[in-house]
């Protein structure tokens, strides 16, 4: 599955201005901060503010083309989105977080077969035992286990994950590196990832896109920006 | 600095003076009735038709206030447009103006030949005016923490929704809502409790007249200039409602915090 994205939107003080494209796979998105890694996202997903031009297609659906006067809403879109704190609905327990996804979207699927899927969702990220837990009794990598679960259960066409290893420390953050890693090939779908850490890059066989001042600065798998960084955060993301 | 460091003599006596001069007319207040006080109280012909409107009016303004506070709570909360940092400073304006003020101005509007009532809408000395008054001055409290509560709401848990399938009233409805509820209900209790003791905008603007605008402050002040164990009574019934209130404002949004924990 192909998609392509041509984005320009106000920033701030500066702008967003980024055209990309990819298949199926994780590209990773990096920069310094402030270089516009969420914004991009979010104007991924729908949730963008001030955008002037915009033309984003997934597969063969337009999912925005300001000059078609084309916007999805963000609902219609099926994105699997993971923030940093797996964004977790405090108020539920972990099952119904789960399914939450299939309750609002599926809703002609009867509560008990939804949450058969939610529960089985949870099984296959080894979260099966936390499903009547609060969001807030769980670890750091449980709650992006818990998270990553409730994105998947409604099959998405592509994730967006903004730095979701960022809270968690050095073991786990390895452990759920390698969960997400297997996640996201078995799904095979388009995947853009934010991330500060080349070692997540190298643990998915991401393609990186670099990101600065709003601009794409360089695309390429990690050989190609080691053999010739094009600016010095290149070189000392990738330890060049 | 350390907390340790204030607890000097004169700083306590201060603290503890101070905390006294808060409880201390409550104590009295309760202390100086007797059983046959209250009999005589409760059957007074004024406390039955007060009592009865304070509770429906002051629930209506309630509803009007959670009805439309809400969403403009929401919209100041979220927004980062400059009218609505505008709007959230106008909108405590009555918390700061005295409520006489609040009640010469109602009568500008809504007085016989006040904006709108040459409009036909003339509400000044009617119950409706009683809940007006009321809205005024209590809806700050509620909006006011009902935007700090949606403040607090975690919105990358808003966003998830929105990717999950959901529109965004649904997601407003099944997680923002549910998420602020302890900080609305914090604010809904302070609007009640406000509502309830309204007086000096509810006397310019409405008037004190037994079963139509005398609220049970009306009251208390009517039955002070006519027998003060009277008064002593009804304030004592205010007071009552006041801890009920107090004890919600404090224990139910901490139970439903617990709960989620």
């Amino acid at each position: 599955m192909s998609w392509s994205a041509r984005i320009l939107a106000k920033m701030g003080a500066s702008e967003l201005d980024v055209e990309l494209s990819g298949q199926a796979g994780v590209l990773a998105i990096v920069g310094p901060n402030g270089a516009g890694k969420s914004s991009l996202l979010r104007a991924m997903m729908g949730a963008g503010r001030a955008i002037q031009h915009a033309r984003v297609s997934v597969g063969d659906v337009i999912w925005h083309d300001t000059e078609q006067a084309i916007d999805v809403p963000i609902e219609q879109r099926r994105i699997g989105y993971l923030p940093q704190h797996g964004g977790l609905f405090r108020h539920l327990s972990v099952l119904d977080n789960v399914a939450f996804g299939l309750a609002v979207s599926q809703r002609s699927l009867p509560r008990a077969e939804r949450r058969a899927r939610a529960l089985q969702a949870l099984e296959e990220l080894g979260c099966a035992h936390l499903e009547g837990r609060r969001p807030r009794r769980l670890s750091g990598g449980e709650t992006q286990r818990v998270a990553l679960a409730r994105a998947l259960v409604v099959d998405p066409v592509m994730l967006m994950l903004d730095e979701p290893l960022a809270a968690l420390d050095a073991i786990t953050r390895r452990r759920v590196r390698e969960l997400l890693a297997d996640k996201i090939a078995a799904l095979g779908r388009p995947c853009l990832w934010v991330t500060h850490d080349v070692r997540d890059v190298e643990a998915l066989g991401a393609r990186v896109c670099v990101l600065r001042g709003g601009r794409v600065t360089q695309v390429g798998a990690l050989s190609e920006l080691r053999a010739s960084p094009s600016c010095e955060f290149v070189a000392e993301f990738v330890g060049a | 600095m350390r907390a340790r460091g204030l607890s000097s003599l004169p700083a306590v006596v201060l603290a503890a003076a101070l905390v006294g001069l808060l409880l201390v007319p409550f104590v009295a207040l309760v202390a100086s009735s007797s059983i046959e006080d209250w009999r005589a109280g409760v059957a007074h012909p004024m406390f039955a038709p007060a009592l009865r409107l304070s509770a429906w009016t002051s629930i209506s303004s309630v509803l009007v206030i959670l009805l439309a506070g809400t969403p403009l709570a929401w919209w100041i909360a979220t927004s980062r447009s400059r009218i609505a940092r505008i709007v959230e400073v106008l909108v405590e304006l009555p918390i700061i103006v005295p409520p006489a003020v609040v009640g010469v101005a109602l009568l500008q509007v809504f007085g016989r030949s006040g904006l709108l009532g040459d409009l036909g809408l003339g509400l000044a000395f009617t119950s409706a005016a009683v809940i007006v008054a009321q809205i005024v001055v209590a809806a700050p409290f509620f909006v006011q923490a009902a935007a700090s509560a949606f403040r607090e709401v975690d919105q990358d848990a808003v966003l998830v929704a929105r990717s999950l399938g959901a529109t965004r009233e649904v997601a407003f409805l099944r997680v923002a809502l549910p998420m602020a509820s302890p900080g609305l209900i914090t604010g809904a209790s302070l609007a009640w409790a406000r509502a309830l003791g309204e007086f000096g905008a509810t006397l310019l603007f409405a008037g004190n007249l037994t079963g139509v605008t005398q609220t049970l402050p009306l009251a208390v002040f009517s039955a002070l200039e006519a027998d003060v164990r009277l008064a002593v009574v009804f304030a004592s019934v205010l007071a009552g409602v006041g801890v009920v209130l107090l004890l919600g404002l404090r224990g139910l949004p901490a139970l439903i915090a617990g709960r989620s924990r």
